[in-house]
């Protein structure tokens, strides 16, 4: 497969969301820094898409332009055929667990978003997503008395309470020890495959994203391109030791151009 | 004693009391070995207190006192919180307003007597109003800071969920500075508490520091001075501990982990 089709050609032309040309230059004390250099992007409805790449290289600001908190210098981001202008409900960006409110419960969270509901669908919305995320029994625990993995939970569920049909992920589980981030893996899967959002998730780890994702999208060093868009064409639950795991894995990681072996 | 052991409960209190007695004792004897005249011992300062409190005067001015600082610094907090927090939000009208606030800062509410006796001439007003000064800067200042070390993920997440401006503030803003804001009403309590006794020696005939001057300039009642000195720092702590309470509501713990 050649980088040049891969990169540009359209994946669906009813994308969910389409980047297109997107260029980002930061001006900091006169200096300016291209961060993203050109970057295209397609993103079908239901897809589980990774951004990987190495760290410092425009991952996390491209999801913020997609999210609408930055505006790009260069280019646009449509969602559903719409230019993206400012944060949305509909589209719920998820940060590491530092984004749960540490003055409202666990209740108080996920209800935040819920504002404008009658209060008995806002009862039955807490309910549902206490319980899909597996807080049961922490409803009026404050973020404090949780641990990483649960505050995380929780975060999710406050972004999926409001129902979103995009959760934009920004290294959601970066902080999180490696068996916790195991799991929460394993619960986001189970919690796509029931509500079926669309999904960016920005990661600096290779074996995350291609456990996860439907595509991989690899970006290079700053400024930022994407490199190659890699489908992961083996069926969920997946198995991490299978060949054709560990081949998808080694080329993403040849493409960033780590070798084999440490 | 190890630091490292758990002190029991009866450690709590044991050094703090033996602290004390030993103060009062050296406060004591000292009076005594030096045969002073004129500084009473902590036995006339607790007579003193027991003659103002059959007079009925104690209570009365430990009523006025409270009262002028409640109103004062009821006042700054009304004031001061509002203009804080949008300072804080809008850090461009913070650059204009800024350098006249740090200029009016430093000054000493007990300057500013001579210009409230003009403006509100000698009276409650006067004392509340130099109170209303000492209070008002701290809360400000710590309303600002507080707003502006807001983490942005905060507000991001807050405007992702489609929050209006007012609905940030109310919702994600305010919540989030509170515990900063607590700490800057504690401090500028505890101002407000000092300045009162200024302000009442200068303003009014009555209250805890008009007592201590009063007491002084009518028959030099040092004993009385004494006593109304040990009553401010009574209050005073009485109040801090008040305050320091608003710490264990739930919703601001968080703000004040590292704290013991």
């Amino acid at each position: 497969m050649s980088l040049a089709e891969t990169v540009n050609t359209p994946r669906s032309l009813n994308a969910k969301l389409s980047a297109q040309h997107i260029h980002m230059v930061f001006t900091r004390d006169g200096k300016s820094t291209a961060v993203l250099n050109d970057v295209s992007l397609e993103v079908g409805k239901g897809e589980f898409l990774c951004i990987v790449g190495p760290s410092g290289c425009g991952k996390s600001t491209l999801l913020s332009t997609m999210a609408g908190f930055l505006s790009p210098t260069g280019g646009e981001v449509r969602i559903d055929g719409q230019v993206v202008s400012g944060p949305d409900p509909r589209r719920i960006f998820v940060f590491q667990e530092r984004g749960v409110f540490p003055w409202l419960t666990v209740e108080g969270n996920i209800e935040f978003g819920l504002f404008k509901l009658p209060r008995a669908e806002r009862q039955r919305r807490i309910a549902h997503y206490v319980k899909m995320v597996g807080l049961g029994g922490f409803e009026k625990a404050y973020p404090a008395e949780l641990s990483g993995g649960m505050k995380q939970r929780l975060e999710v569920a406050r972004a999926l309470a409001v129902n979103p049909d995009m959760l934009l992920l920004d290294e959601p589980f970066g902080a999180l020890d490696s068996i916790t981030r195991m799991i929460m893996r394993g619960e986001l899967l189970r919690i796509w495959e029931a509500e079926r959002n669309t999904i960016i998730f920005v990661t600096h780890d290779i074996d995350e994203a291609v456990q996860l994702a439907d595509r991989v999208a690899v970006m290079s060093g700053r400024p930022a391109k994407i490199q190659q868009i890699v489908d992961i064409d083996i069926p969920h639950p997946r198995d991490i030791s299978a060949p054709r795991y560990l081949e998808l894995r080694n080329g993403i990681l040849e493409q960033i151009g780590l070798a084999h072996k440490i | 004693m190890n630091s490292l052991a758990e002190s029991g409960k009866w450690e709590k209190f044991f050094w703090p009391v033996l602290a004390s007695a030993v103060f009062l004792a050296l406060w004591h004897y000292s009076v005594v070995w030096t045969d002073t005249k004129v500084f009473p011992s902590p036995l006339a300062v607790e007579k003193g207190i027991a003659e103002l409190s059959r007079k009925g005067i104690l209570w009365a001015y430990i009523g006025d006192s409270l009262r002028r600082v409640a109103l004062g610094f009821g006042a700054a907090a009304v004031v001061g919180i509002p203009l804080g927090l949008t300072l804080g939000w809008y850090p461009a009208a913070n650059q204009v307003v800024n350098p006249v606030m740090q200029m009016l800062r430093p000054i000493s509410p007990i300057a500013w007597i001579p210009v409230s006796i003009i403006l509100f001439g000698v009276g409650d007003t006067t004392a509340v109003f130099l109170i209303f000064l000492a209070a008002f800067f701290p809360i400000v200042v710590a309303c600002i800071s507080g707003v502006s070390n807001v983490p942005s993920i905060f507000r991001r997440a807050g405007r992702n969920f489609g929050l209006t401006a007012p609905q940030l503030l109310a919702r994600v803003v305010f919540p989030a500075a509170l515990p900063q804001i607590i700490v800057g009403l504690r401090i500028a309590l505890g101002i407000a508490w000092l300045v009162m006794v200024a302000a009442e020696m200068i303003a009014v005939d009555s209250g805890l520091g008009y007592l201590v001057i009063d007491s002084r300039n009518s028959g030099k009642r040092y004993d009385l001075v004494v006593a109304a000195m040990v009553m401010i720092g009574v209050i005073g702590l009485a109040l801090d501990l008040c305050f320091r309470r608003l710490r264990n509501i739930k919703s601001v713990r968080w703000g004040f982990r590292d704290e013991s």
